[in-house]
């Protein structure tokens, strides 16, 4: 990796992990003293770096940059302290404790710094903004890019945000099963979101979307490895995380072109992330429960799976039982697809048109595929409206070919 | 319009001239349809049939059972007008009079029972009725019962 590439890889990997660790070691007064420390080892990177060159090991290299920071800290405010309130006692000062930056220390504190974020006196939305960008250091410009909001939105939104974490004097250290248990769900939804984020992200930055990807990857992982937090359903969703992460290399070409799921390359996907899947479904299914992301896991193995018979009937099951437990307007066009492939394209199509989703262009598309071999005219029609609908330059070209080619059978048949 | 992306709900979408599974776009409530915008009731669904004429099924027969009632249900679910998927009734019970006389069972008097019971939500009585054609119960020759909730 080139140095201009590096450096904000490296921002997106360690800096969260530093803030974690330093707001958890010193028990900070504000999240914002962690942050400031985090932002000027970087800057010191970037300037000494740009003249030095890369050192040989660049995160050990941010660390001990990091940990110096906090000793100038700490100097610099007893020094303050002496001088201005020389009769109070700073809870903000904290001897100077041994602290590593070890894997199990960034570990429980990145597991501390989620819980802390997701509070529940924020919104979803909120907790998914904050976790953006104190998990993985993500700009507002970035943040507002993968909410399509304007950056002053998301600034304010942040703000907010803070705000209720400071005014909830949130300590990590005391967070106690039951809140851990309360605060479960959130944090399982903001992962979700995350990896969703890099997974399918508008940014064409592979980088960034890799990252994001196995942020949200190790930050699940992190989960089950704590008995508190390695529930059903974080397995379910790191199963999940593992099945999409596999087909990663395989759906985009060298010029960055997406490349559908039949049309993918087999070998390129990676067997030890469908292995480690598998591992993770099935530890999600001891005991009883089946939640969405049990539901999706599973969706998402029999995509991974060599086919089998019965596969679609499996996956409708499944899509059944979604759609139960959530509506989502993808699920309903998707469980028919699945329908449409257990009974055929006149009963899908049934199914479909009972859906009126008329404003939506993968609801035409659907049908347009589904009417192909049963009425030429209603299929060139519904491809007709779904370009029409269509904001996807690509996806017009695809849908346009298909009704060129449609078109022609129906004038070479009469 | 699609504004979100979704990792687990791919879009079956085409490539070339197949029909193929994407892992993309999940999308936002922005997508939903107009028609919900409309005022919604909410409609009660009863399933009544005889149990004496409902055959012995074999367990792959109870299975195909369960299919066709989940997609049923789901099919409600997915046009986002199903309130409660309901539930079934154990096919045994008790009827207690104004007499204070208590008999077994509610079929010793009336030929079909009450099955089960599913909640949905619609613009008028003809749209729930609508929702209820493809019900299970129709096929071993029951009956749905469609009434409108009156709140209290």
């Amino acid at each position: 990796m080139q140095q201009n590439e590096l450096i904000p890889h490296l921002f997106r990997t360690e800096y969260s992990k530093i803030v974690a660790v330093l707001y958890n070691s010193f028990k900070l007064k504000h999240l914002e003293t962690a942050e400031d420390i985090a932002s000027e080892t970087f800057l010191k990177a970037t300037e000494i770096w740009g003249i030095k060159g890369i050192p040989e090991n660049p995160t050990a290299w941010l660390y001990t940059v990091a940990k110096n920071k906090v000793k100038d800290y700490f100097k610099h405010n007893a020094v303050l302290e002496k001088q201005i309130k020389e009769a109070i006692k700073s809870n903000d000062v904290e001897p100077e404790q041994g602290f590593e930056f070890s894997a199990q220390n960034i570990a429980d504190s990145q597991l501390a710094m989620i819980f802390s974020v997701c509070n529940p006196n924020n919104s979803t939305e909120a907790q998914v903004c904050l976790s953006l960008q104190i998990l993985c250091g993500f700009s507002v410009e970035e943040i507002a890019n993968a909410f399509l909001t304007k950056p002053e939105t998301i600034k304010k939104r942040l703000h907010r945000a803070r705000t209720t974490l400071r005014d909830s004097n949130f300590k990590i250290k005391v967070l106690s099963e039951a809140q851990i248990k309360t605060r479960l769900d959130s944090v399982l939804k903001t992962l979700y979101l995350l990896f969703n984020e890099g997974y399918s992200s508008k940014t064409d930055n592979q980088f960034i979307r890799k990252d994001l990807c196995s942020e949200a990857l190790r930050l699940t992982f992190i989960l089950t490895e704590n008995t508190l937090t390695n529930t059903p359903q974080a397995n379910a969703l790191l199963a999940l995380m593992c099945y999409q992460s596999s087909r990663f290399d395989a759906r985009t070409s060298d010029k960055g072109e997406v490349i559908l799921f039949e049309n993918q390359d087999r070998s390129l996907w990676d067997n030890e992330l469908i292995e480690k899947g598998n591992h993770y479904l099935i530890n999600a299914y001891k005991g009883n429960e089946v939640s969405k992301y049990h539901l999706e896991a599973t969706i998402a193995y029999w995509h991974t799976t060599p086919t089998d018979n019965n596969k679609w009937q499996h996956i409708l099951q499944l899509y059944n039982q979604l759609i139960l437990i959530e509506y989502s307007p993808v699920t309903a066009l998707n469980r028919t697809f699945a329908f449409a492939r257990v009974y055929g394209n006149e009963k899908g199509i049934q199914e479909a048109e009972k859906l009126h989703m008329e404003e939506q262009p993968y609801y035409h598309s659907l049908l347009g595929y589904m009417y192909a071999d049963i009425n030429t005219d209603k299929a060139v029609c519904h491809y007709e409206k779904a370009v029409e609908l269509s904001k996807s330059r690509v996806e017009k070209q695809i849908l346009a070919k298909e009704i060129k080619r449609l078109s022609g059978k129906n004038a070479g048949s009469s | 319009m699609i504004d979100r992306i979704d990792l687990s709900s791919p879009v079956y979408k085409f490539s070339g001239n197949k029909y193929i599974f994407v892992p993309v776009l999940h999308a936002q409530s922005s997508l939903r349809c107009n028609h919900k915008i409309k005022k919604m009731k909410e409609f009660l669904l009863v399933f009544r049939a005889d149990y004496k004429t409902m055959p012995n099924a074999s367990p792959e027969e109870m299975q195909a059972t369960t299919q066709r009632w989940m997609n049923w249900v789901a099919g409600i679910a997915a046009q986002e007008k199903l309130v409660d998927r309901g539930n079934r009734l154990v096919n045994s019970g008790k009827v207690l009079k104004s007499d204070g006389v208590i008999s077994d069972g509610p079929y010793t008097e009336i030929k079909e029972s009450i099955l089960g019971y599913t909640l949905v939500k619609a613009t008028s009585l003809d749209e729930a009725t609508a929702l209820a054609k493809g019900c299970p119960v129709l096929s071993i020759g029951g009956n749905v019962e469609i009434r409108e909730i009156n709140a209290l």
